[in-house]
């Protein structure tokens, strides 16, 4: 239990990378990105994480009456996520321009073209 | 309790991931990134992060999947209308 | 060639899992009890009224990351403004309003308003309760585009004039720089929490200026979500290429 979150967060970040690696399809690769971002978030969390603790919320609870997870990681997390949506629309976008000039998103197909 | 809860999450994100890069078609890895979404909020608030789950509830599950949608609808139809006059 | 590149992955993940496990094995333990960092920003959040220390951190104590990361959400939602733009190659098409079964119409013309007026009141309880600007901006942009369900893409169209939310888009990042500047004129520094009296404990008003900063996020992450999924409907739904040309144009590349 001390290190399963974070070989979870390992495994996550593998997987999505071998997608990527083995895509044969953009769209899909820029799936398989979002996969290999949501293994941060794990791991972010997962360090942040302290037992018995409640969320680092004041606003229905006494300070200092309970222990409370950090912060500091969730925030991390919490921009990270928004951010990294609007990189995967940027990434979505250059693959429709992709698509448009040169009418295939196969990257293997995509290197003939180039050679 | 909260650890064993927390384990069994952790194995179903770890499943959901593995399901997101496996299926090949797009337009279904959409569903299926949409469901990690919905499984990794679900993970954050059993690690006691309300704050960070909202948001991968509407980024993960609506907002990703959505746009990935729409961009397989554009190279389909692209694909469609190129060879339909052909 | 193939076999090659497989091999190579083979290699490269087994190596990169041997490093990831050996640093996993190294980490504090899963739910250790020391948290240095968390608990300082547990005192400074309280010390400054903000009963969302999440909150606290984003618009606070780390406001000047909260600008970089919001530097980086503008600078994409513009290039995803140019790379989607209507090139002179392409016309719109006025698509067919399709057919969309009655209780689906129903049923999202009914959860709209509310899915709206819930981003909102997570935008602005951002710095008492789980939520804030990052959340309830895209909660309330994704819930706008249930009209796209409910009526059509017109009817999404008319309430949707989108240089006004490209206007929004960047006044608000405009604000949070002269909030921050404010702080400067002030006599302090950039973006630190010491213009506005830190109000009472958990109220609307509480944590001095998080929850403008919060409001100013919440105002650009909802436009900038609005603006990159309208360039995205506009080109599945509408933008269609000439044909003929488009096939001589990629030859030219």
């Amino acid at each position: 239990m001390h290190v399963l979150p974070y070989l979870i967060a390992a495994y996550i970040f593998l997987t999505g990378c071998y997608g990527l690696a083995t895509s044969r399809n953009l769209i899909h690769a820029v799936g398989c990105l979002a996969v290999c971002q949501s293994a941060t978030y794990v791991l972010l969390l997962a360090v942040g994480y302290r037992d018995g603790g409640t969320a680092p919320v004041f606003s229905d609870m006494r300070p200092g009456s309970r222990p409370v997870v950090d912060p500091v990681v969730q925030a991390l997390t919490l921009t990270d996520i928004v951010v990294g949506a609007t990189v995967t629309a940027l990434l979505l976008a250059l693959v429709l321009q992709i698509a448009k000039r040169h009418g295939t998103i196969d990257p293997d197909e995509l290197r003939e073209l180039r050679g | 309790m909260s650890d064993a809860l927390t384990v069994v999450v952790l194995v179903l994100v770890a499943a959901a991931a593995t399901a997101a890069v496996a299926q090949r078609d797009p337009a279904r890895q959409a569903l299926v990134l949409s469901f990690l979404g919905v499984l990794l909020a679900a993970l954050f608030t059993v690690l006691q992060a309300p704050d960070v789950g909202l948001s991968q509830l509407a980024v993960g599950s609506a907002l990703t999947p959505l746009l990935i949608m729409l961009s397989v609808r554009k190279v389909r139809r692209r694909g469609r209308s190129k060879e339909g006059p052909e | 060639m193939n076999r090659l590149r497989l091999v190579l992955l083979t290699v490269g993940g087994a190596g990169l899992a041997a490093l990831l496990v050996a640093a996993c094995l190294r980490l504090p333990d899963f739910g250790g009890r020391r948290h240095p960092y968390g608990d300082r920003a547990v005192h400074a959040s309280l010390s400054r009224h903000t009963a969302n220390t999440i909150a606290s951190v984003n618009f606070d104590q780390r406001a000047y990351d909260t600008l970089g990361e919001m530097s980086i959400l503008f600078a994409a939602v513009l290039g995803c403004v140019v790379l989607l733009r209507q090139a002179g190659d392409e016309r719109r098409a006025r698509p067919e309003p399709a057919e969309v079964a009655r209780p689906v119409r129903r049923y999202a013309l009914l959860v709209l308003p509310v899915a709206l007026l819930t981003g909102l009141y997570v935008i602005a309880h951002g710095q008492l309760s789980p939520g804030g600007g990052f959340q309830g901006g895209v909660v309330a942009a994704t819930a706008l585009h249930l009209l796209y369900l409910g009526a059509d893409y017109r009817a999404l169209e008319r309430v949707r004039p989108l240089g006004v939310y490209e206007t929004t888009d960047s006044l608000a990042v405009a604000a949070y720089l002269v909030l921050g500047t404010a702080g400067v004129l002030a006599g302090t520094a950039f973006l630190a929490n010491t213009l506005l009296p830190y109000g009472t404990f958990n109220t609307l008003s509480s944590g001095g200026t998080v929850p403008l900063l919060n409001a100013a996020i919440g105002m650009e992450v909802a436009s900038a979500a609005v603006v990159l999924l309208a360039h995205f409907l506009d080109q599945a739904v509408e933008i269609e290429e000439t044909t003929g040309e488009r096939t001589e144009g990629a030859h030219e590349r």
